[in-house]
């Protein structure tokens, strides 16, 4: 936990500025598992748009796949992305996926995370007809208010607990916490907020009115979840899901809760 | 290379003091060359628990403002030559701590011990954080009841974001030491179990100090708990330092005595 995250200082001197933008990443649909198939496709694509890989931010979705992916298998294809100059930064599956996710080093988007795109990429011309492991352009749902093109605002990671009495706001973008988050604690996003603990304090997704935000959590057992400004208290909570993996949307005026 | 541990909880009456008693001297039963460092400005036991009080002179506020030296103002321990204590000070407030004067005071006993264990006083104010703003470890004191849970957790987000080791992006240690458990309530649901304390606060678990009469009858005697070592507290506090000091043993007096067949005949609790 940093300085920054926490109510206690009333830390007025800013050392960096949160930024809102929209961040476009690449998602390579996986379909089939064979690397040198999936080595030599890539290379014609990277041949026909070179610049459009360099550097390129890359979800890994395993979506697609039917049959079971090893670790082996997932480090060689990821590899062979490295090699082309993309970066891949996280694994798009069910939770089944997550140790194999935390093995390769990669963050674990849940699906229904992002919403595809996909007639554009193509339309694009990075992509000729579709091959087997097709390759497109998606933009996340976590679009901030602010209009700040292209200046990707990184989701705020933390990966440690969030204790009784801090507060944790990510302003302009999504907040992913990897560990549980305590009662008496906070947290504030703009955009959605994922806890891979249990959840036990506040989460207040959309806090600068958006609508769209979410909240997922693997443990619902929150003393407030609110999204935009609609929010329910534990007493609420207890009746429906608690402790369950869940996802929280706004329906209208109501938050809807869902299993995960 | 000196440890500073730092003995804390939040909440006040959990057994900070006892449990700085009984480490600090378990430390120096097993040879390391100890101090321990009353914190609690104003509200000085740890001498009491000791069983110093009547050989105390100088304080903590007297070395920090340079009216006594470190040798005339440590007390040293007359059951072990590894000891020593440092006396907090009576009469004074609180604010007579600086941090300057503590990280002064800490260098000084970084250069002549193994291990500085530091008594914290109840809360998060102003003396609860400098007696763990400068440590390497801590050990957060929690009794097995909501609120002292919620201190615990509270002083846990204050132990990785206001200290020193966290300001320049290290952390502290942390290890929970679960006291004064009673498993007769746990099981009951009287008292939260040690499972559910540590599923909450989620760093690994020192030790469980049970519930028991020998802590009353060691303060008393003035002293430290660990010394009975016939006691369950005494032993539990055996495996704790063992713990710190890097073995693996398993946890004792977690169970509630299995009743004998007798007792169960003829009831009673
Ligand atoms: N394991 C225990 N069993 C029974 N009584 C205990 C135990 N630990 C502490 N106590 C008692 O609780 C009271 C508070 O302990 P103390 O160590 O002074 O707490 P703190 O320093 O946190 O205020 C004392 O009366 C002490 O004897
Ligand atoms: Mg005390």
């Amino acid at each position: 936990m940093t300085a920054e995250s926490h109510s206690d200082k009333l830390d007025t001197d800013l050392a960096f500025n949160l930024k809102g933008g929209m961040l476009t990443m690449t998602v390579i649909e996986l379909v089939r598992q064979e690397p040198e198939r999936f080595a030599r496709q890539l290379a014609e694509k990277v041949r026909q748009a070179p610049n459009f890989f360099k550097d390129t931010p890359v979800v890994f979705s395993l979506d697609k796949l039917s049959d079971e992916l090893d670790a082996t298998t997932l480090a060689h294809l990821l590899q062979i992305c490295r090699d082309s100059g993309m970066q891949p930064m996280a694994l798009r599956g069910s939770e089944a996926f997550r140790p194999l996710a935390q093995h390769c080093g990669l963050v674990l988007m849940l699906p229904g995370r992002v919403r595809d795109k996909s007639g554009e990429g193509e339309r694009r011309g990075a992509a000729g007809p579709k091959k087997p492991e097709a390759v497109r352009r998606e933009t996340p749902v976590a679009a901030a208010p602010a209009p700040v093109a292209a200046e990707g605002i990184p989701s705020k990671v933390i990966t440690q607990p969030v204790r009784s009495g801090q507060q944790v706001y990510a302003r302009g973008g999504d907040l992913v916490v990897l560990a549980s988050v305590s009662p008496g604690s906070e947290l504030l996003a703009d955009g959605n907020i994922h806890v891979y603990g249990p959840l036990r304090g506040r989460a207040l997704a959309g806090v600068r009115g958006n609508t769209e935000a979410r909240i997922f959590c693997q443990s619902l057992e929150a003393e407030l979840v609110s999204i935009a400004g609609q929010y329910k208290v534990a007493e609420d909570l207890r009746r429906h899901l608690w402790k369950e993996a869940t996802q929280i949307s706004l329906d209208g005026d109501s938050l809807k809760i869902v299993p995960l | 290379m000196a440890k500073i541990i730092v003995i804390t909880s939040g909440k006040g009456g959990v057994g900070k003091t006892t449990t700085s008693a009984a480490i600090g001297t378990g430390l120096a039963l097993r040879g390391f060359k100890t101090v321990i460092v009353d914190f609690d400005v104003g509200l000085r036991n740890l001498d009491l628990i000791m069983g110093c009080e009547r050989r105390v002179v100088y304080d903590f506020v007297n070395l920090i403002n340079g009216d006594s030296n470190l040798n005339q103002t440590l007390i040293k321990d007359k059951r072990s030559d590894n000891l020593y204590i440092l006396p907090a000070s009576q009469t004074r407030d609180k604010d007579a701590l600086t941090q300057d004067g503590v990280e002064k005071v800490l260098e000084e006993l970084k250069l002549t011990f193994d291990y500085i264990v530091c008594d914290s006083p109840a809360g998060i104010e102003k003396g609860a954080h400098l007696a763990m703003y400068f440590a390497d470890e801590a050990i957060v004191v929690t009794n097995p009841e909501v609120s002292s849970v919620r201190d615990s957790d509270r002083m846990l987000g204050l132990l990785s974001s206001k200290s020193r080791r966290a300001e320049s992006g290290e952390r502290i240690k942390e290890h929970l030491l679960l006291t004064r458990y009673n498993p007769v309530r746990a099981d009951l649901g009287e008292m939260l179990t040690v499972s559910d304390v540590e599923d909450i606060l989620s760093i690994p678990l020192l030790g469980v100090i049970p519930e028991s009469q020998a802590v009353l009858k060691a303060s008393n005697q003035g002293v430290p708990v660990i010394m009975d070592e016939l006691s369950d507290a005494g032993q539990a506090y055996g495996d704790a330092v063992d713990r710190l000091l890097g073995e693996t043993i398993p946890h004792r007096f977690l169970e509630a005595q299995k009743k004998s067949l007798l007792q169960r005949l003829f009831g009673g609790r």
